[in-house]
């Protein structure tokens, strides 16, 4: 390209800040639940108080009968599909006779104020006979409560290797505890439609699913973006969205609905709880011969995205390694314990702490380096998936991850016996001497993007007029910098500085696509990249030059049209739907080319245990990870950061207690988020091969720093105290043995 | 009435005269948890925090010193509880006085009082009478106060412990609910008291170990390992949510061990 | 109801409120200032740090009616005017903003923190801002963006 005019500011590999960074500090930025409107009411909710009840009476006489009570409703005030769910529509709106979870929204309210809500709420005369709840997953199997069955089926079946290794692992159920709860505003229309503003991640989707059970046209209903306080998949199933719909709708006035921490708990999904048995074979020389697996995810009541989370955690059960011969069945369960759906990672975490606690416990039994046995089975560009069978024509630096973080320097030796940097922090109850450091690795492998012939697309419109670019997109900014990246990327297409992302709500444009699945950065990222490239185009053609920048298009080095002359006779805009390259249904063994891009990683933890009171503090998470092109650093490192926060919590100490499916810590003083006394330092190294379709190479990057950091830290603790540690969240009695 | 901010003690004790039923309200780090989640609901409030009389620290703890003022001192170990009470936004406005209100076993700064054998001065319009901690912690989240009567201040013995240290476990390295904790004040001649919160229905004293201990003048390893045990031994821990029994009483025992070598 | 005045943001206001309301909500709810954040209502996340009287302190757990004669900042009241505080343009320029749901409460805590303390330490830092969750960063960058402003 010929060099002319000033060089584009705020491109791609620039650490740009974020747009919305100081409305944020400021206190400006509108999330969903600070919004208002004119005449609003506040909506509230009536819950189970059991994990399954049948619903004897409901009366809303009572309650409608308080001054400043708008509406009550229940199931039967649902004017259209009674039921709702995104893979499944199997769950009513309200409970519909028998409540299957804990906390199930039974009736709503609409009222002048959130106290007149709240009592209200209290008013309706309910009576509910409780019945034995079904919570254990092999009694769901048994019982073939099953939402999914995924099975694999690959190689010689009855091949062995001389070395074996079988082990039993867990996990809690992980909540995703985004800082800002469940929220929205509905406003009637006045011609029975609605716009409504939501903590979302997927719009179209949350659409397609509102209007039918408003029963009114799709049109109708125009979900908008709105500010979002954090998502990790709790927000890829709806919570709230039909109920403040229906409440607006029958008081014709807009109606604000935002859950309280206690109720947001039980009010979205969560991460699946997992019991797994996987046995691992191999030669003396450390090739893996067989991989055999069977898992349990706890789905809960209503089907999610239960089967989709099922295929993930099967089919990256081996991980990121060679071999032939694999046999694994994954279930999806129906219980009624708090349903589970999309987190972070998406049945892989559950995956890959048992596939590397294997490993480690492999290479223990071989007497080997678990890092050269890692190496040794390292997965490469041309080889089969094990599990699926599909040939990698990606690049995948899985020996490279290994390699960069293995030579990462360790963190000295800790002296300090100042208790912030000490296991048990300032509670003091540790000294130094009482403390045994550990070190632990762990890698993973995670699909991105939609798998089994999903179609997966995103649009996206890119306008250039006189005052520069705009991209729109439906595409929801959770936090992730989204935001940022997508204006760098159409910064760099066009070459012109002026880039303002606009969002759009479901009626200006077509899907975006979840925000989820590490795949915004590649798939709406690759739509306003094309975008942006044909503007260019025809911006080229309308000047009759060879480049553009902010000033205009130029011809052999000088400006020969302005900006302002080439948007004269209207601005030049293209709109275009991206999708990523198609993949296939699985067959009857789940072979196939199931997924679109992969992602390596490694982690490397380093803790300091105080094995007597069972109490860690990890110190240091280092990491390698392929993510194809950083561009923006900044957000990079803060998306892995971040991530691997969320890993190390699971490692420790994030779990929702659960008794006959009844959440017990559903609050932030028992639900224990890592604090910044919990945080450890992060190293990170970027493994920069590009991805052959993402924009100028680039991978997402969400969910690999949550996968492999937790076994790294398990491992850790395990190198620290000689536990086996086959569950997580590891509990000091875990490590004390009491 | 609905609220009432007295300025002056007799203030607040005329307040609690007139509506017995009233709710007190101080750092409100407790009561408004309960308000906002609508468990409790308050009709007369009367607000303390402006009472001069409360908030003095000057040989006994007036009810309304905050865990932020206690945290730099004069009582060591109960510097070290305080540093452990929620978050410093928490600190900054919950008081010794809250803790002894709420009562909950998993008070942080009630170990130290027990360690103490502090007495817990009550006030009311017509009265002021002092009780011993034990004999005012009546239970979990129960204490001995009378409708009308106030928490004036913690008054501590005029023989403070030249030793005393404190611990806490829980599973985050800060804001933090205990799984358990536990407060060693030793004197110089020997004299060792043990006591050990979230491991009963109230923070409790574990005397066999105080006399087992008091009687060493300079404990080793054997008699160190013999006071872990019997601490351990005297504690009354449940199973719920947060930990294990057992787990309890394991830390328990560890953490006084530990604590009391710091003593030596 | 209950008359409350007070100094908000630098202003004085008279407002009646209910027996039982909070600070938190009086703000948000009622006098447009929805900056501070309601993520847990019983003080175990920060979002809705504001100062008061000079402290740090929770709005959730702050009976509005027992606000009456305290000065309280918000974080729409950090910026003067369109320049903003010391530590809202460190987390701006450090990447301490993601979701930012918890952001308000990290300006409002960590201007305090630097308040009485102009050049804290790595440890100060954490330990201070250990009442303020935030799910998004690691922490890593909010770290970073205000070691930066302590060597300033």
């Amino acid at each position: 390209m010929t060099v002319t005019g000033t060089r584009t500011r705020g491109g791609i590999g620039e650490s740009v800040v974020r747009p919305d960074g100081v409305p944020k500090v400021t206190g400006n930025f509108a999330y969903a639940s600070d919004l208002t409107a004119e005449g609003m009411l506040w909506g509230a909710t009536l819950r189970s108080p059991f994990a399954r009840a049948r619903l004897v009476r409901l009366d809303t006489s009572a309650a409608l009968a308080i001054p400043g009570v708008h509406a009550v409703l229940t199931q039967e005030d649902v004017p259209g599909r009674p039921t709702f769910g995104q893979i499944v529509a199997d769950q009513p709106v309200l409970v519909d006779g028998e409540a299957r979870f804990w906390g199930e929204p039974a009736a709503i309210v609409a009222a002048d104020d959130p106290d007149t809500a709240r009592r209200a709420v209290a008013a309706i005369d309910i009576e509910w006979e409780e019945l034995d709840p079904l919570v254990d997953m092999e009694e769901a199997l048994e019982l073939g409560e099953v939402f999914r069955h995924a099975p694999v089926r690959r190689g010689d079946p009855d091949s062995s290797g001389p070395v074996v290794v079988e082990g039993f692992y867990e996990i809690g159920m992980q909540d995703q505890a985004p800082l800002g709860t469940e929220a929205g505003l509905a406003v009637p229309d006045g011609e029975g439609g609605v716009d409504l503003w939501v903590t979302s991640q997927w719009t179209h989707e949350d659409h397609d699913q509102i209007w039918r059970s408003l029963d009114v046209k799709p049109g109708q209903v125009r979900q908008h973006p709105s500010g979002i306080g954090g998502a990790f998949g709790a927000r890829e199933d709806m919570s709230l969205h039909i109920h403040v719909c229906m409440l607006a709708l029958r008081t014709g006035r807009p109606v604000k609905m935002v859950y309280n921490r206690a109720e947001s708990f039980p009010g979205h999904v969560h991460r699946h709880p997992a019991r797994m048995w996987f046995r691992h074979e191999a030669r003396a020389d450390g090739t893996l011969t067989r991989v055999q697996a069977r898992i349990l995810l706890d789905g809960g009541a209503y089907t999610d995205t239960t089967p989709a989370v099922v295929a993930n955690a099967v089919y990256f059960a081996v991980g990121p390694y060679r071999v032939d011969n694999v046999h694994v069945d994954g279930y999806g369960l129906r219980t009624n314990n708090p349903p589970a759906g999309a987190m972070r990672g998406f049945g892989v975490v559950q995956a890959c702490f048992a596939h590397e606690s294997q490993m480690d416990r492999l290479a223990a039994e071989l007497a080997m380096d678990p890092l050269e046995l890692r190496k040794r089975n390292a997965l490469a560009t041309g080889d089969p998936l094990a599990t699926t069978g599909q040939i990698i024509e990606t690049p995948l630096p899985t020996t490279d991850v290994i390699d960069r973080v293995a030579a990462m320097p360790l963190p000295a030796p800790d002296e300090s016996e100042d208790p912030r940097r000490l296991p048990g922090g300032t509670g003091l109850t540790t000294s130094r001497s009482d403390v045994v450091r550990g070190v632990g690795y762990a890698v993973s492998i995670k699909n991105i993007a939609f798998s089994e012939a999903f179609d997966d697309y995103a649009e996206a419109r890119v306008v250039l007029t006189a005052a520069g670019a705009e991209v729109h997109t439906a595409a929801v900014e959770v936090g992730q910098g989204m935001v940022t990246v997508l204006a760098q990327i159409a910064r760099t297409a066009l070459g012109v500085d002026r880039v303002a992302i606009v969002p759009a709500d479901t009626g200006a444009i077509g899907s975006a696509g979840s925000t989820s699945a590490s795949r915004q950065t590649q798939m709406t990222g690759g739509a306003v990249l094309e975008a942006a490239r044909a503007v260019r185009e025809l911006a080229l053609q309308r000047g009759d030059g060879d480049d553009l920048t902010s000033e205009g298009v130029w011809r052999s080095g000088e400006l020969v049209m302005t900006l302002d002359e080439l948007c004269e006779s209207g601005p030049l805009s293209h709109h275009t739907r991206f999708r990523h390259p198609p993949t296939e249904e699985p067959d009857e063994n789940g072979q196939g080319t199931l997924h679109a891009d992969f992602a390596v990683a490694a982690h490397r933890a380093v803790v300091d245990v105080d094995p007597e009171l069972g109490l860690v503090r990890v110190v240091q998470v280092d990491t390698a990870q392929d993510i194809g092109l950083a561009l923006n650093p900044q957000s990079v490192r803060g998306q892995i950061e971040g991530g691997i926060m969320q890993g190390v919590g699971l490692a420790v100490m994030e779990e929702l207690v659960l008794d006959r499916g009844v959440i017990r810590n559903a609050s932030f003083t028992d639900y224990l988020l890592p604090t910044f006394l919990d945080a450890p330092d992060v190293e990170i190294e970027l493994i920069e091969e590009p991805s052959p379709w993402g924009p100028f190479g680039a991978k997402g990057i969400g969910e690999p720093p949550t996968i492999s950091s937790t076994p790294a830290v398990v491992a850790a603790i395990r190198n620290a105290t000689g536990r086996e540690l086959n569950r997580v969240p590891v509990r000091p009695q875990d490590i004390t043995g009491t | 009435m609905e609220i009432v901010r007295p300025t002056d003690l007799s203030g607040a004790l005329e307040a609690l005269d007139s509506a017995p039923d009233a709710t007190v309200l101080a750092g409100g780090t407790d009561l408004m948890v309960e308000i906002n989640f609508g468990h409790r609901h308050p009709e007369h409030i009367v607000a303390v925090r402006r009472v001069e009389e409360l908030t003095e620290l000057n040989g006994r703890i007036g009810a309304c010193v905050t865990w932020a003022r206690l945290e730099q001192g004069p009582y060591r170990a109960l510097a070290q509880a305080a540093r452990t009470v929620g978050s410093p936004q928490i600190r900054a406005a919950g008081t010794i006085g809250g803790n002894l209100g709420t009562a909950s076993p998993a008070g942080d700064g009630l170990p130290f009082l027990a360690a103490l054998d502090a007495e817990i001065e009550l006030h009311s319009a017509a009265r002021v009478r002092r009780l011993r901690w034990d004999e005012f912690l009546t239970g979990p989240k129960q204490n001995a106060l009378a409708p009308g009567e106030l928490i004036h201040s913690v008054v501590l013995p005029d023989e403070i412990p030249t030793r005393q240290e404190f611990g806490k476990v829980g599973v985050r390295n800060a804001m933090v609910i205990s799984a358990v904790m536990v407060c060693v004040a030793r004197f110089d001649d020997g004299r060792t008291r043990v006591a050990v919160g979230s491991a009963g229905p109230t923070t409790l004293r574990v005397r066999a170990a105080e006399e087992m201990i008091s009687a060493e003048s300079s404990p080793g390893e054997s008699a160190l390992a013999e006071f872990q045990r019997l601490v351990s031994e005297g504690v009354n821990p449940i199973t719920d949510h947060r930990s294990t029994a057992d787990y309890r009483r394991h830390a328990a025992g560890v953490v006084a061990r530990r604590l009391l070598e710091r003593c030596l | 109801m209950s008359d409350v005045d007070f100094t908000l943001n630098g202003e004085t206001r008279s407002v009646s409120v209910g027996t039982t309301q909070s600070l938190l909500s009086l703000l948000r709810d009622e006098l447009e200032l929805p900056g501070s954040k309601n993520a847990c209502e019983q003080g175990e996340c920060g979002s809705c740090t504001v100062l008061m009287d000079g402290a740090a302190v929770c709005a959730c757990l702050v009976l509005a009616a027992d606000a009456d004669g305290s000065d309280i900042t918000t974080v729409e009241g950090m910026a003067s005017g369109d320049v903003l505080h010391a530590v809202q343009d460190a987390l701006v320029a450090g990447g301490g903003v993601q979701c930012g749901f918890c952001t308000p409460g990290f300006v409002v805590a960590a201007a305090h923190l630097f308040e009485s303390e102009p050049s804290p330490d790595r440890d100060q830092i954490r330990e201070a801002l250990s009442g303020n969750i935030c799910r998004c960063t690691g922490y890593g960058a909010i770290l970073r963006s205000l070691e930066d402003l302590a060597q300033r």
